[in-house]
């Protein structure tokens, strides 16, 4: 199945993209999208320690199910305000 | 722009917010604008760029004002978050709360702009001179009820 990882801030500039499109085997879970990001982004892995994750613009755990279709958001510590 | 809680990229207007959340029973209104600075830990700052996940970040806001309902229920609240490039002296966040008291208009306010750091998914890209870098703050985490603490604890400090 097919899903859109959205990555934002240096997330996205390490990525070289603010979308990817990615194909994950059934019963993928964030964390396991994730894991599959860090393959081909190995300067991904210092994030884990302090990301949040979203599926479909809801803010969701790292153990979240994702189905197909679905937007997977990896966001960087956040500074608003 | 009525909406009481936006991510936009037009300029900021503080008493716009105001009237949208001013009422007949509201004796006091308080007002917050964020502005950028032209350092940062010792860097001399020549602008910034904002990012956001949009709609994301405006239901962080939306929860926000909600959580500050709950909290002091009298006040009514807007949040407006500014995008893109900003210079300096301009307003990257506004907020107005309003209440029957000013007690709970201030605590309300600096409640909202605390959780505003550490919930709402926006990124400050820093530009400063000799290079830029992305600041990196709280992780967000809503349901982190140590954060959500430390933000009240502020707000009534």
């Amino acid at each position: 199945m097919r899903v859109t990882v959205r990555l934002f801030a240096r997330l996205r500039e390490l990525g070289g993209a603010s979308e990817l499109v990615r194909n994950v085997p059934d019963g993928a879970t964030v964390s396991s999208v994730w894991q599959s990001l860090v393959q081909d982004f190995p300067a991904f892995a210092d994030y884990r320690p302090s990301l949040s994750c979203a599926v479909n613009a809801e803010y969701a755990k790292f153990t979240a199910p994702v189905s197909d279709g679905d937007e997977v958001a990896f966001m960087p510590p956040v500074s608003g305000g | 722009m009525n909406a009481r809680t936006a991510v936009t990229e037009s300029v900021l207007d503080a008493a716009l917010l105001a009237g949208l959340v001013e009422g007949p029973g509201h004796g006091a209104v308080v007002t917050f604008l964020g502005l950028v600075r032209d350092h940062n830990q010792g860097r001399r700052v020549t602008h910034l760029v904002y990012e956001a996940y949009e709609p994301l970040a405006v239901k962080a806001l939306d929860r926000i004002v909600r959580e500050a309902g709950e909290r002091w229920p009298s006040v009514g609240m807007a949040i407006h978050h500014r995008t893109g490039r900003l210079a300096i002296g301009q307003a990257s966040v506004a907020i107005a709360a309003a209440s029957a008291h000013r007690a709970d208009a201030f605590a309300a306010c600096r409640y909202a702009i605390e959780r505003i750091k550490q919930i709402v998914p926006i990124w400050k890209h820093e530009f400063f001179e000799g290079g830029d870098t992305w600041i990196e703050g709280a992780t967000a985490d809503p349901d982190d009820p140590e954060a959500l603490e430390r933000a009240v604890r502020i707000a009534c400090a």
